[in-house]
């Protein structure tokens, strides 16, 4: 509660320094849910961010701005302040762009992992990272011993679903005696508390952690209990050297210069994008060592046939928890199906909190 | 996996592991507020002591000039809280409020360069002990020498304010600052004394986090355990002891309800997340109703501002 209060007032204070220099400059706005130092998600966005910058354009990005009300304020400030363009990367900041999209109509606006886009200036924009999952749920159904992965989980969001299932449904194929067990710690970034929670599943039996939270804090935890674990959001290794087998890497980059690039030239219109490993949106760390070589072949194939659409996450026959049919046999899950999941798949234990 | 005896071990080992910046930093505020300091800065001073802890074990590549550096870096960040309070005469609650925001601030611009660094093994005591007895092993060996420390520094400080002079002092400097200066005791400087401390343990419950517990930095790691360290000291009525009970309590339920998730208990997750703030709450209301010790625990004058009259 007084967190975010602080973190609000600290946005406020940092605001005020910009809220007066509005000029005719093309400007581009960036509002991050966590610091830039976390090492994980906000770090990616703001290497993003760098990018742009590197490209000439002028930016400016407001950091540790909590999900709901705050991040309105937060957001129609850099409106008025004379921003051109603004990117929201976090989930929780779907309402708010879009209220203030509908008072702002000539600043364009870009929202992470959303799919609300209410006003023709809203556009959104995720990566397939469950892509990565299936990659990461294929090496842990072949690496664990215990067959147990453990799973430390953010917020109950289809985001953060769909990474559990893929990752559960790729385990499976490898290896059917394979147990998901999930800790959800309800916050992006504490890592006392994500070390916990990853200390717990190790005493729980499991011996490959996954988060799908930001520090570095897991892996870390896994590095000294002597279990394997995962990168999250970028690459992680030297984290945990002897630990990690992969990370999944987020690179906004390119899209972020592209996406300024045309609304400094007035050709950026709405869209909804979704890219992957094909686009190099969701890319791959190494492959640790560890693995041995014909896992790492066996992984490299599919991410390529990931890639190329050969072979997809989600492809049928997919159960929910109480065995009824989510994809049929042969089929893929659509999109749409994807955006809003909100079930578990067979396999995934306990309930999804509501 | 059972809940066979050696694992019950295990577990109380982690909670006692993650109970200890709230020790520190609550017997350290605890000690404060008995002089009548309110000082609401003990997040910001804790984040100070994290990162420089890990700055220099980074520079000098030595733990122990680290350690006495985060609780050094404490005084110093304490002593600006105290200049402003006891000598300038500010508003107790505003001016540690501050301390918290600049503390952050600062923590951050300090850190940038020692994002993503991993951190260095911090040497355990007594880790062959910790392996060969089964139950006591986890418990009692193969911790950190802070750990030790932390635990010790509750009866302490219970015994430095009960039996000794100087814990008189600074009780009765928390008390009724008037009399006690009309006694012939420098208020002032028993105060700044008392901030100082709690600034050194502020800090090096900060070193803890960013040495032991998670070893690296990342801006903003202590994640509002300096609040709950400020809560615990309200809700334990400001006795060293019932901090620690609070502490263990908060630790414990913290990492047991993570343990029940992942045993897959069908309880709702967002109760079993509230469960540690409530349990620590309900726990240490009872445990302190007997109103006449509060009444002889709680520092009347607390956040009151004195001025000796020339």
């Amino acid at each position: 509660m007084y967190k975010n209060f602080f973190r609000y007032l600290i946005s406020a204070i940092f605001l005020l320094g910009f809220s007066v220099n509005s000029n005719a400059d093309f400007k581009v706005g960036f509002v991050y849910v966590g610091p830039t130092g976390d090492h994980g998600w906000t770090f990616q966005h703001h290497e993003g961010r760098n990018a742009v910058e590197a490209a000439g354009i002028k930016t400016t990005f407001v950091e540790s701005v909590p999900e709901g009300a705050d991040a309105e304020r937060v957001i129609r400030q850099l409106a008025q302040s004379g921003h051109d363009l603004i990117f929201t990367t976090s989930f929780g900041y779907m309402d708010p762009t879009n209220k203030v999209a509908k008072d702002f109509p000539n600043v364009k606006f870009e929202h992470a992992t959303g799919y609300k886009r209410e006003h023709p200036n809203v556009s959104t924009y995720s990566a397939r990272f469950y892509e990565g999952r299936t990659l990461l749920g294929h090496i842990a159904g072949k690496m664990t011993k215990t067959n147990t992965i453990g799973y430390i989980a953010s917020f109950p969001i289809p985001e953060v679903i769909r990474g559990i299932n893929a990752m559960t449904l790729a385990a499976q194929k490898v290896n059917p005696n394979i147990k998901t067990k999930i800790v959800w710690v309800f916050t992006w970034y504490d890592p006392g508390k994500e070390a916990e929670a990853a200390q717990a599943l190790i005493d729980q039996g499991a011996d490959v952690i996954m988060q799908h939270t930001d520090s570095t804090a897991p892996v870390q935890t896994a590095e000294k209990a002597g279990v394997w674990s995962f990168g999250q959001a970028s690459d992680m290794q030297r984290f945990a050297p002897k630990s990690i087998l992969t990370s999944i890497i987020d690179d906004w980059a390119p899209y972020y210069v592209e996406r300024a690039i045309a609304a400094r030239d007035g050709k950026w219109n709405q869209q909804d994008t979704w890219h992957g490993l094909k686009e190099g949106m969701v890319a791959m760390g190494p492959y640790n060592s560890a693995m041995g070589a014909d896992l790492v072949k066996e992984v490299e194939q599919l991410q390529k046939d990931l890639a190329s659409g050969k072979v997809h996450s989600f492809t049928g026959p997919i159960y929910d928890q109480k065995g009824n049919i989510l994809v049929a046999e042969g089929k893929v899950a659509d999109d749409g199906m994807l955006a809003g999941m909100s079930v578990y798949v067979k396999g995934v234990e306990g309930d999804i909190p509501k | 996996m059972s809940l066979d005896i050696s694992f019950i071990g295990i577990l109380i080992g982690s909670i006692m592991a993650s109970s200890v910046p709230l020790i520190l930093a609550a017997s350290g505020e605890l000690i404060t507020e008995r002089s009548g300091v309110l000082n609401l800065g003990v997040e910001g001073m804790m984040i100070i002591g994290a990162i420089s802890g890990f700055a220099l074990m980074v520079i000098t590549d030595n733990l122990f000039i680290a350690i006495v550096g985060s609780m050094f870096s404490g005084v110093i960040i304490s002593l600006i809280f105290g200049f402003l309070t006891q000598s300038l005469l500010t508003n107790h609650v505003a001016t540690g409020l501050a301390l918290t925001i600049f503390g952050i601030g600062l923590s951050a611009m300090l850190g940038k360069n020692f994002v993503g660094i991993p951190g260095k093994e911090f040497p355990i005591l007594f880790s062959s002990l910790r392996e060969s007895i089964p139950f006591f092993g986890p418990i009692l060996f193969g911790h950190s020498i802070v750990l030790y420390f932390a635990f010790a520094l509750p009866f302490l400080t219970n015994y430095f304010l009960k039996k000794t002079k100087l814990g008189l002092v600074v009780r009765a400097v928390g008390d009724s600052p008037v009399s006690a200066s009309n006694q012939g005791i420098n208020v002032i400087i028993v105060r700044y004394c008392c901030i100082l401390y709690g600034g050194a343990m502020c800090g090096l419950a900060g070193a803890y986090l960013s040495l032991i517990y998670t070893p690296q930095w990342i801006e903003n790691m202590t994640a509002g355990r300096g609040w709950i360290a400020l809560a615990l000291v309200v809700f334990a009525t400001w006795s060293p002891i019932k901090v620690l009970i609070g502490a263990l309590i908060f630790g414990g339920i913290t990492i047991l309800q993570l343990h029940m998730q992942a045993i897959g208990f069908r309880i709702p997750v967002q109760f079993l997340s509230a469960l540690p703030y409530l349990m620590t709450i309900i726990v240490l209301v009872v445990i302190s109703r007997d109103s006449r010790k509060i009444k002889l625990n709680t520092p009347t004058s607390l956040g009151r501002i004195f001025y000796k009259e020339k």
